[in-house]
């Protein structure tokens, strides 16, 4: 799976945004924000596999503190969509390249 | 029917019951020894007569597998009920307790993780009055 397709899931959009939200959390700690949160009723297993998936694209890390195991947002993999589509910093995306840097 | 008794596993049961009652605040209920271990429950100052605790040894072989899969994954052994988390989340912390979870509001009710020193996560939990 590539990076568009992990993020393509709202469920996997909402676990990056909890973790943007605080960082290091357990899988339980985050399954209670998508319930609580987001109304997402999904199983433990479920939500497992999501982040299976997020950080297969490096989108995650996992750390293990003292015995448990725990999860943070990386961002740097979306660095290859900015590159690949870039925005000029006024937001006028007709001319980016070229013409137009503003000094 | 009532609820009348619930436990947690502790890898040792006089360390924990410091930290039940001196760290927690709760009071010992019984304390009956039993071998080389003891039925030692305990309850709640606000209900003494309310469900007990049980501080049960982890002698078992299950319980190592067992809990170590709950704690990788954050799950906590037990959940008990505060009027403030934040308060309590301040006062356990000023009395050395490591908190996997700070304070967490999530709508309806707010929660903090803790770990208990002997081998389980527990979660405080307050509800939230409702609007």
């Amino acid at each position: 799976m590539d990076i568009y397709r992990a993020i393509a899931d709202p469920t996997r959009r909402a676990i990056l945004d909890e973790l943007v939200d605080r960082s290091g959390q357990s899988l339980f700690e985050l399954c209670g924000r998508l319930t609580m949160k987001h109304g997402i009723n999904s199983s433990r297993q479920a939500i497992s596999q999501h982040l299976g998936v997020l950080e297969a694209v490096g989108l995650i890390r996992t750390r293990r503190e003292g015995r448990s195991k725990l999860h943070w947002f990386e961002g740097a993999p979306l660095k290859a969509i900015r590159e690949r589509w870039p925005v000029s910093p006024d937001g006028d995306t007709s001319h980016s390249t070229d013409e137009g840097i503003e000094e | 029917m009532r609820i009348h008794l619930t436990g947690v596993f502790v890898d040792d049961q006089r360390k924990a019951l410091r930290f039940y009652t001196e760290t927690l605040g709760f009071q010992v209920k019984h304390d009956i020894p039993l071998g080389e271990h003891a039925w030692i429950t305990v309850v709640s100052p606000e209900a003494p007569d309310g469900t007990e605790l049980l501080l049960e040894p982890a002698a078992h072989p299950a319980v190592g597998p067992y809990r170590a899969a709950l704690v990788e994954d954050g799950i906590p052994g037990a959940s008990f009920a505060v009027d403030d988390v934040e308060a309590e989340y301040e006062r356990l912390v000023a009395r050395g307790v490591r908190f996997v979870q700070p304070p967490t509001d999530l709508g309806t009710v707010v929660t903090a993780v803790f770990d208990d020193t002997c081998g389980n996560l527990v979660q405080i939990q307050e509800e939230k009055a409702q609007p």
